[in-house]
């Protein structure tokens, strides 16, 4: 069933039939055999982002589109039900313009944005490290001044696009004063001593190249430092505040995709004589799916529209991050459960959906980070 | 160098197409409408020669206020300029009414070095509307042309037929029809729907064309549907169980229904 979906203007109308158009036409029937086969589809991507879709909440004035989020975010999710592997990659890469689009010189977004918003160019996201994932302020990587330049030594792990990426928005230690001691960087990929690790077996989203990015004396010229020293974690957190809506709308696409399968194949079985959602237990099945999909929706509708009249959105979008990539692990499940025997095969893609899920409730801050930012704020709340 | 795409918006061919019941015209409100997909063809073409030169592409359509949409759509991908010719007057208009009310369009717009149009409608089908307009405006028309370029005055077509390929030349202005082998249509990019939101679209009326409306629209067609029945419904077809005689019996079925 075709998802209803509330714009504010016809031009965003336009532009949401535009992108369902092409993920029908190029994405969903790509998405199979490149998740087979672990191959990340860069032309597809260098399409959308050729059509504008690697700008869209961006500036005009750097060649963005100016999108509000609950319109950016709904294009994410029309991509996520078709292919979430390109969703995710135009999500983190969005997240990894985010500090220089927010914290960056007027002559830092002058010199480098309209290029990496630009549609060629594709972004990467390095905070977290292999002994610092959800306690990311405990990072080691170190940005050590050196004159004009500072050399960065670390290690970088679950790095979305490592390897393949243009650039890289690397978080670093500049000094041993935990949170406040980490500083922002936008790392070339072509710089010396930047190395990368095999792609991670994954789960799913196996066409996502995930790896460590390895700094072995990577020398930044100090003007790719992105906003003062020391205050990287701070930037960090308000960026990961825009990707978690990002995570929860191509969450939500997901879990809309294995509704639909679901619900056609139900609507066509037929078992003791009619078809299987006419049976109470599937159909209320369903019905529980259709009910989780749409809350999810509604609530990184809220936060983005929250965050789109310059309100803070932090709890809503942590709210949002974990309702919604919990319901899409549901609803994946359910849809196996849904299609019996068939679903658990891979000649049919409920299992892909299953597995992609998973990943959705671990990364961008686990959901019981999540649930430790809602409970903070419930703390603060009382003081 | 000025170049018309002519568009029209048709009745999406996926959903569920019908008739009016009054008049037999095709039924245009009940069924979502859409850019005729042939056309993105004559529009990527267009604006092929465009991105090549120095060359502005007008889009040109004639159908109801919904066929503003397949103008926008075109103004999406790239071209300049729109012109809607719209009138109550037209409905129900047969392909020489079309010809002669799009030729005096093209008139009217002017200087026109080249006509592009698809090699047919989605819905009508009839592809000859090229080939009249070409009579009415003493031109030359070449159809389903699958490969061209325009070179010093003069477009230089390949025409694809089932044995063989013709090349064929002719002096501009002229009218090329091409076919859906001919490229792959853009996609519009964000940019160009912000941008299409700013681009001059012209409405015409039929007495900004001098038409009289009498001699246009459903009255003054020369053929007339006196009746639509509904194609039957699918029925469901034969299963031949496979118990060792599942080919002979395939075969039998084909040759009795003188496929083979």
């Amino acid at each position: 069933m075709p998802v209803e979906r509330v714009v504010p203007t016809p031009e965003a109308r336009d532009l949401i039939d535009l992108v369902g158009k092409i993920a029908d036409r190029d994405l969903a029937p790509a998405a199979a055999a490149a998740e087979e086969a672990a191959r990340y589809p860069r032309e597809l991507v260098r399409m959308l982002g050729r059509t504008g879709l690697l700008g869209l909440p961006y500036d005009e004035e750097f060649g963005g589109g100016a999108q509000p989020y609950d319109v950016y975010l709904q294009v994410l999710e029309e991509l996520a039900a078709r292919w979430a592997t390109v969703a995710l990659s135009v999500s983190v890469h969005g997240l990894s313009c985010w500090p220089l689009a927010n914290y960056g010189s007027a002559e830092q977004r002058k010199r480098w944005l309209p290029d990496m918003i630009g549609g060629e160019q594709l972004g990467a996201y390095c905070l977290s490290e292999p002994h610092a994932g959800s306690d990311a302020a405990a990072m080691s990587t170190r940005a050590v001044r050196d004159g004009d330049s500072y050399v960065l030594d670390g290690t970088k792990a679950w790095i979305t696009h490592g390897g393949i990426a243009d650039f890289y928005s690397v978080f670093a230690r500049t000094s041993d004063d935990g949170a406040r001691g980490i500083s922002c960087f936008l790392v070339p990929a072509d710089a010396d001593g930047l190395t990368f690790g095999a792609a991670e077996h994954k789960m799913g989203l196996t066409a996502s190249p995930t790896t460590i990015v390895n700094l072995d004396g990577v020398r930044v010229a100090a003007e790719r430092r992105i906003g003062d020293e020391g205050a990287g974690f701070g930037i960090a957190l308000h960026a990961l505040d825009a990707g978690r809506v990002g995570v929860a709308a191509v969450a939500t696409g997901l879990a809309q995709a294995a509704l639909d399968e679901a619900a056609a194949y139900a609507r066509q079985r037929e078992q003791f004589g009619r078809p299987v959602i006419g049976h109470q237990g599937v159909g209320f099945t369903l019905a529980d799916m259709a009910a989780s999909v749409q809350a999810a929706r509604a609530l990184y509708l809220a936060a983005a529209q929250r965050r789109d009249r310059g309100l803070g959105y932090r709890q809503q979008a942590a709210v949002a991050k974990l309702v919604a990539t919990d319901n899409a692990m549901k609803v994946t499940t359910d849809a196996v459960q849904v299609l019996g025997g068939v679903g658990y095969t891979r000649d049919f893609p409920v299992e892909r959906y299953f597995r992609e899920a998973k990943v959705m409730q671990i990364f961008e801050g686990t959901n019981q980070i999540q649930r430790l930012v809602i409970a903070r704020d419930l703390e603060r709340f009382g003081e | 160098m000025k170049i018309v795409a002519l568009v029209k918006h048709v009745p999406d061919a996926t959903a569920e197409r019908t008739f009016d019941d009054a008049d037999h015209t095709t039924d245009r409100t009940g069924v979502d409408g859409l850019l005729s997909e042939l056309d993105e063809y004559a529009i990527e073409s267009a604006l092929t020669v465009a991105d090549g030169g120095d060359a502005e592409v007008v889009a040109l359509t004639m159908g109801p206020s919904g066929a503003a949409d397949a103008i926008k759509k075109a103004l999406q991908m790239g071209a300049d300029s729109g012109v809607h010719i719209s009138d109550d007057a037209l409905h129900g208009s047969d392909a020489p009414a079309t010809a002669r009310v799009l030729a005096a369009a093209l008139r009217r717009i002017g200087d026109v070095d080249l006509v592009l149009t698809g090699m047919a409608s989605t819905d009508g089908g009839m592809s000859v509307v090229p080939a009249m307009l070409a009579e009415h405006l003493d031109l030359a028309h070449v159809g389903f042309v699958g490969e061209f370029s325009v070179d010093d005055g003069t477009v230089r077509c390949r025409r694809d037929g089932d044995t063989a390929s013709e090349s064929v030349e002719a002096a501009l202005p002229a009218i090329v029809s091409v076919t859906d082998q001919i490229n792959e249509p853009r996609y519009p990019s964000f940019k160009g729907i912000m941008a299409a939101k700013k681009k001059p679209v012209e409405t015409l009326s039929l007495a900004d064309l001098d038409i009289d409306p009498s001699t246009v629209g459903l009255a003054a067609a020369t053929s007339v549907v006196d009746e639509v029945t509904k194609r039957p419904e699918r029925t469901q077809g034969e299963i031949v169980t496979d118990e060792g005689d599942g080919g002979t019996r395939l075969v039998e079925y084909l040759a009795a229904q003188k496929f083979v």
